[in-house]
C-alpha cells in the first residue's frame, strides 16, 4: 500500500488546460474521493497518476519516490474505469488470471487459482467464473473489472467513477461493497466522482476540483459544514445549501429578498454585502418567526419533505418531517438557526471565517 | 426482415405518362441482370458439367461420346495433374502467409499516429488497383537478370529468378505478395482500429507486456477480419493464373489453371478439361467451407 502526492501538477491538451498547479496528498489506507463536474479533470487526474499521461507540469510521488519516467506497468497501480474494460471473448475467469498471467510477474498456476478463487468470494461472482464478458450485466461486469484490480494486490487503486453506469440500487449496493473492500484491504483508494453522494458516503477525504483547480480538501463534514466558497457549497450537499444574497445589519441577516433573521457569525462585517448560506436541516418552519413566504413546491421523500419555499424573489428550500402537512401557495413563517449561517464575500465567493 | 414495401409510381411522372407501372420498371432493371447471369454464368456452369462426361473436343466435328466418369478417373490417377496440385498448393501457402505477415505487419505499423498516415495508407494501395497483367510484365523487368532492377539493387549479379526451376515459384509468389498484402493491410487496418484503445491501457495498467498485449488482445480481436482476408487471398490464390503465366513458362510454376488452360485451348480435351474444371471448383468450395467453420468458430469465442 502507498501514499501518493502530486505537486504542482499541470496537464495541457494543445490549448486546453485540464490541470493548473494540483498539490494533492493522499495517505497511506486512505479512501479519496476527487469530486467534480463533468471536465474538471477528474479523469486526467487519475490518469496522470496510473501514468496514461504525462504531466505537463510538476511531479507525482509514489511513496516518496518521483515516478515520473515510470511506465503505467512499473507504478503497480490498478485503474478501474467507467466502461468496466474488459476483455472481450475471455471468461470471467480469464479476465480475472490476465493481471497474474503476465509474463513480467511468474505467479505459479496455484497461487494465481487460489487468489482468483479468493477475490471471487469476496465480490460474490463465483457463478459466473466461466461466463464470457459479454453475457453479464452492468453491475456484475463491473465487480469483474474491480475484481481484475483487486486480485493483484496493487499498491493504489485508481477507480474513474466505476458506478455511475449501473442504476440507483445497484449503484447504492456497490457503494457499501467498494468501502468494506477498501476497510478490509486497508488499501489506498483515489476515487473519482461527479456524484457528490457517493463522495460523501465513502470518502475519509474529499478533494473538491473545479476546472482543473483543486477548491477544497476535507474531510466529509469539514466540506459539508465549512464550505471553502459558494462553489463548494453547491458542490456538496442534496438538496444544495442555499445561498441568500444580502447585508449584515446590526447582527441580523438582511435578505434581499425581503426578509429579515438573526445571525450569531461575524459582528464585524456589519453593513457588508455578502452571500448568506444555509443548508436545508438548518431552517425550520415556525410560525412565531417574522420571516414570510410561499409554499412554492413540496418533494415527498418519505422519510422528509423537501420543501421550496419563495420569499420575495428568493427561492429557499428547507426540510421537514413528512408528517407536516403543507399545501402548495400555503403562507408559512419560517426561522434558521443563527450559529449555522455562513457567510461568503459577495464578489470572490470566499467564505468570510476562511474554511 | 423488414416488410417489402413499394412505393407506388407518382402518376404525375414521365415515366407513369409512358404507361410504364413500377413492377414494368423493377422488372426493366432487374431482368438483364439475371438473363446476363443465366447466359454467361449459370448456363455455361450446367453445359460444362454435361461435357465432363464427354470425350467431346472443340477442335474436331466428330460427335461428343457420354463416356461417364471417365474423364474423373483419369485425371485423379494422373500424376502429372497432382504434381500441378502440388504445385498450386504451394503456390497458395507461401503467397497467403507472405501477404498475411507483410500485410498485419505494415497495418500495424501504420495503426498509430504519424504524420501523412492517409497518403502513405493510399500509396500503398496503389499495387492492388493495377492490372494483373500489368504487374507481371513489368515484374518481368524488375526480374530480368541481365538489365533488372532488383539484381542490381541487391546486387545478385545475374542471379536468375524466372529461369531457375526451383525459384521460379516463389518469384511469382513474390509478386502476388507485393500486390496483395495491401489488401490484406486495409482489412487489418479497420479491425486494429475497431479495438478500443482502453483495452490497451487496462492491459498496460495490468502490467502485461507488448507481446502479451498482442496475443491476448490484439490478435483474438482481429481474428475474425483477418480471416476474412485470408479467405478471399486464399481463393484468389488458388485460382491464379495471369501473373504465372505470364512471368513464366517453367514446369515448376505450372499451376492448376494453367494446366487447365493448356488442357482446354492447346490440346482441346475439352471434356476433360471441364471435368478438370469442376474438380478445381469442388476443392476450392470445399477449401473456403473449413475456413467458413473456422471463421464461425473464431467469431463466437
Amino acid at each position: 500500500m502507498a501514499h501518493i502526492e502530486l505537486r504542482n501538477v499541470s496537464k495541457s491538451f494543445g490549448a486546453n488546460t485540464a490541470l493548473k498547479g494540483l498539490n494533492l496528498t493522499v495517505e497511506d489506507g486512505q479512501f479519496f474521493v476527487l469530486l467534480g463536474e463533468t471536465g474538471a479533470g477528474k479523469t486526467t487526474t487519475l490518469r496522470v497518476v496510473a501514468g496514461l499521461e504525462k504531466p505537463t507540469e510538476g511531479t507525482v510521488l509514489i511513496d516518496g519516490v518521483d515516478v515520473g519516467s515510470w511506465g503505467a506497468a512499473e507504478r503497480d497501480v490498478a485503474l478501474v474505469l467507467q466502461q468496466y474494460s474488459l476483455y472481450p471473448r475471455y471468461t470471467v475467469r480469464e479476465n480475472l488470471e490476465f493481471p497474474l498471467k503476465s509474463k513480467i510477474r511468474r505467479v505459479e498456476p496455484a497461487e494465481i487459482k487460489e487468489r482468483v478463487d479468493r477475490v471471487a468470494r469476496t465480490l460474490r461472482i463465483e457463478h459466473l467464473m466461466d461466463r464470457k464478458t459479454d453475457r453479464l450485466s452492468g453491475g456484475e461486469m463491473q465487480r469483474v473489472s474491480i475484481g481484475r484490480a483487486i486480485v493483484r494486490k496493487p499498491r493504489v487503486f485508481l477507480m474513474d467513477e466505476p458506478l455511475s453506469a449501473l442504476d440507483a440500487k445497484l449503484r447504492e449496493a456497490l457503494r457499501t461493497e467498494l468501502k468494506n473492500l477498501q476497510m478490509n484491504l486497508g488499501a489506498t483508494f483515489l476515487f473519482v466522482t461527479h456524484d457528490q453522494v457517493e463522495a460523501m458516503s465513502m470518502g475519509d477525504r474529499i478533494g473538491v476540483l473545479d476546472r482543473g483547480r483543486l477548491v477544497q480538501v476535507g474531510t466529509p463534514s469539514e466540506i459539508y459544514a465549512r464550505p471553502k466558497n459558494t462553489f463548494v457549497a453547491r458542490a456538496v450537499g442534496s438538496p444544495p445549501m442555499n445561498l441568500i444574497h444580502g447585508a449584515v445589519r446590526d447582527g441580523n441577516a438582511v435578505a434581499e429578498a425581503g426578509f429579515s433573521l438573526p445571525i450569531a457569525a461575524a459582528a464585524s462585517q456589519d453593513g457588508r454585502a455578502v452571500t448568506f448560506g444555509v443548508r436545508p436541516e438548518d431552517i425550520r418552519l415556525d410560525a412565531e418567526a417574522t420571516a414570510k413566504g410561499r409554499v412554492h413546491d413540496v418533494e415527498n421523500h418519505g422519510v422528509e419533505k423537501i420543501v421550496t419555499v419563495a420569499a420575495g424573489d428568493a427561492l429557499l428550500r428547507l426540510t421537514t418531517p413528512a408528517s407536516h402537512k403543507l399545501a402548495i401557495d400555503d403562507t408559512i413563517a419560517f426561522s434558521w438557526n443563527p450559529d449555522k449561517i455562513i457567510l461568503f464575500d459577495r464578489g470572490s465567493g470566499l467564505n468570510l471565517a476562511g474554511a | 426482415m423488414a416488410t417489402l414495401t413499394m412505393t407506388t409510381l407518382d402518376p404525375q411522372s414521365k415515366a407513369a405518362r409512358r404507361g410504364l407501372s413500377d413492377l414494368a420498371i423493377r422488372n426493366l432493371f432487374i431482368i438483364p441482370t439475371i438473363i446476363f447471369l443465366i447466359v454467361f454464368n449459370i448456363f455455361p456452369l450446367l453445359y460444362s458439367l454435361g461435357y465432363s462426361f464427354t470425350d467431346f473436343r472443340a477442335s474436331s466435328n466428330a460427335p461428343a461420346n457420354f463416356v461417364g466418369l471417365d474423364n474423373y478417373r483419369t485425371l485423379l490417377n494422373d500424376p502429372f495433374i497432382w504434381s500441378n496440385f502440388a504445385i498450386t498448393a504451394k503456390y497458395v501457402i507461401v503467397s497467403v502467409a507472405g501477404q498475411v505477415v507483410v500485410g498485419f505487419g505494415v497495418a500495424l505499423l501504420l495503426n498509430r499516429e504519424i504524420p501523412f498516415k492517409g497518403l502513405i495508407t493510399t500509396l500503398l494501395l496503389l499495387p492492388m488497383m493495377l492490372s494483373m497483367a500489368v504487374v507481371g510484365l513489368f515484374w518481368k523487368l524488375l526480374y530480368d537478370p541481365s538489365f533488372g532492377i532488383i539484381n542490381y539493387a541487391f546486387g545478385l549479379g545475374r542471379f536468375e529468378w524466372l529461369s531457375n526451376p526451383d525459384m521460379a515459384l516463389y518469384a511469382v509468389a513474390l509478386t502476388d505478395i507485393w500486390m496483395w498484402s495491401p489488401f490484406v493491410m486495409l482489412l487489418s487496418l479497420a479491425g486494429l482500429s475497431a479495438v478500443p484503445k482502453h483495452l490497451y491501457e487496462a492491459a498496460a495498467i495490468d502490467r502485461a507486456g507488448p507481446i502479451y498485449t498482442f496475443f491476448r488482445i490484439t490478435l483474438p480481436l482481429v481474428a475474425p477480419i483477418l480471416m476474412i482476408a485470408i479467405i478471399f487471398r486464399t481463393m484468389e490464390a488458388f485460382k491464379t493464373f495471369d501473373l504465372a503465366y505470364i512471368l513464366t513458362s517453367q514446369p515448376t510454376t505450372e499451376v492448376i489453371s494453367i494446366r487447365l488452360y493448356k488442357m482446354a485451348f492447346q490440346e482441346w480435351q475439352t471434356g476433360m478439361s471441364c471435368a478438370l474444371a469442376y474438380i478445381v471448383l469442388i476443392m476450392v468450395i470445399a477449401i473456403t467451407n473449413i475456413y467458413v467453420k473456422y471463421l464461425n468458430k473464431v467469431k463466437e469465442r
